[in-house]
């Protein structure tokens, strides 16, 4: 080690080139939820509460069901890049590379239940 | 460079050395709401698959999301999501270079402040 020239050690420490891909997905995520939240707040919200049947009904007409479907997407996408980010600026090494996985194993672990789910009662 | 001795140096002052402003108040909380909403998040795709599932299971779920517990969670979560929601849109004003000086950053941190606030009182009174 004690070879290395400071440009060598220097190499590949720099930016990974992929900020402004990130910062764009963010913020075509972030645009589709302004649209999506008032939409899920507004039909979740009257939903909840309700019966089992009540429910199966609600969530079995297209509109809710959709909405739904599209929160959960954009939504759990979203919730995994911000995430991301924030796991980026406080953990790092080895436990940075544990935590961003299993946060990507939960974002889309989660959105392929609720996707399930609502296929499951809207079908 | 880990083999290279920098000196046993101060690091720079980090976030405890400075007074609370708005600004750094509501850019702390957009973080802290957006990663809180993982909860409201979890429990409605587990109330979803419960309805998927069965009536029983549903009416398990069902009870936990209702109860006090629930009431609570979905009322900070929905006062979360509103915050969150207007931060986001802050940070698109941002974007563009606009609103920036800090005068102008204040004011559209109160507005955040205030207006979840008011959609979330608007929220409860509707649903």
């Amino acid at each position: 080690m004690a070879y290395l020239t400071d440009r060598k050690r220097a190499i590949g420490r720099g930016s990974a080139k992929s900020g402004t891909e990130h910062f764009w997905a963010m913020k075509k995520s972030s645009f589709a939820l302004l649209l999506l939240v008032p939409l899920f707040v507004f039909t979740f919200g009257p939903a909840l509460g309700g019966t089992y049947e009540e429910i199966l009904a609600y969530y079995s007409r297209p509109f809710p069901a959709i909405v739904m479907g599209l929160t959960l997407v954009v939504g759990f996408k979203h919730f995994n890049d911000g995430a991301q980010v924030a796991i980026e600026d406080y953990v790092h090494g080895l436990a940075q590379k544990v935590l961003l996985m299993s946060v990507m194993c939960l974002s889309y672990g989660a959105m392929a239940v609720g996707l399930f789910a609502i296929a499951r009662i809207a079908l | 460079m880990a083999d290279v001795n920098r000196g046993n140096r101060p690091l720079s002052p980090h976030l405890q050395v400075y007074r609370p402003q708005l600004t750094s108040v509501t850019s702390i909380l957009t973080r802290v709401t957006g990663n809180a909403l993982l909860v409201a998040a979890l429990l409605i795709v587990w109330w979803l698959l419960s309805a998927a599932t069965s009536e029983t299971y549903f009416a398990t779920a069902n009870a936990v999301l209702t109860s006090w517990f629930g009431d609570l969670v979905f009322l900070l979560s929905c006062w979360a999501l509103w915050y969150h929601t207007l931060a986001g849109v802050r940070h698109m004003i941002w974007d563009n270079a606009l609103m920036l000086e800090i005068d102008k950053a204040e004011t559209l941190g109160w507005l955040v402040v205030i207006g979840s606030v008011l959609l979330t009182v608007f929220t409860v009174v509707v649903v």
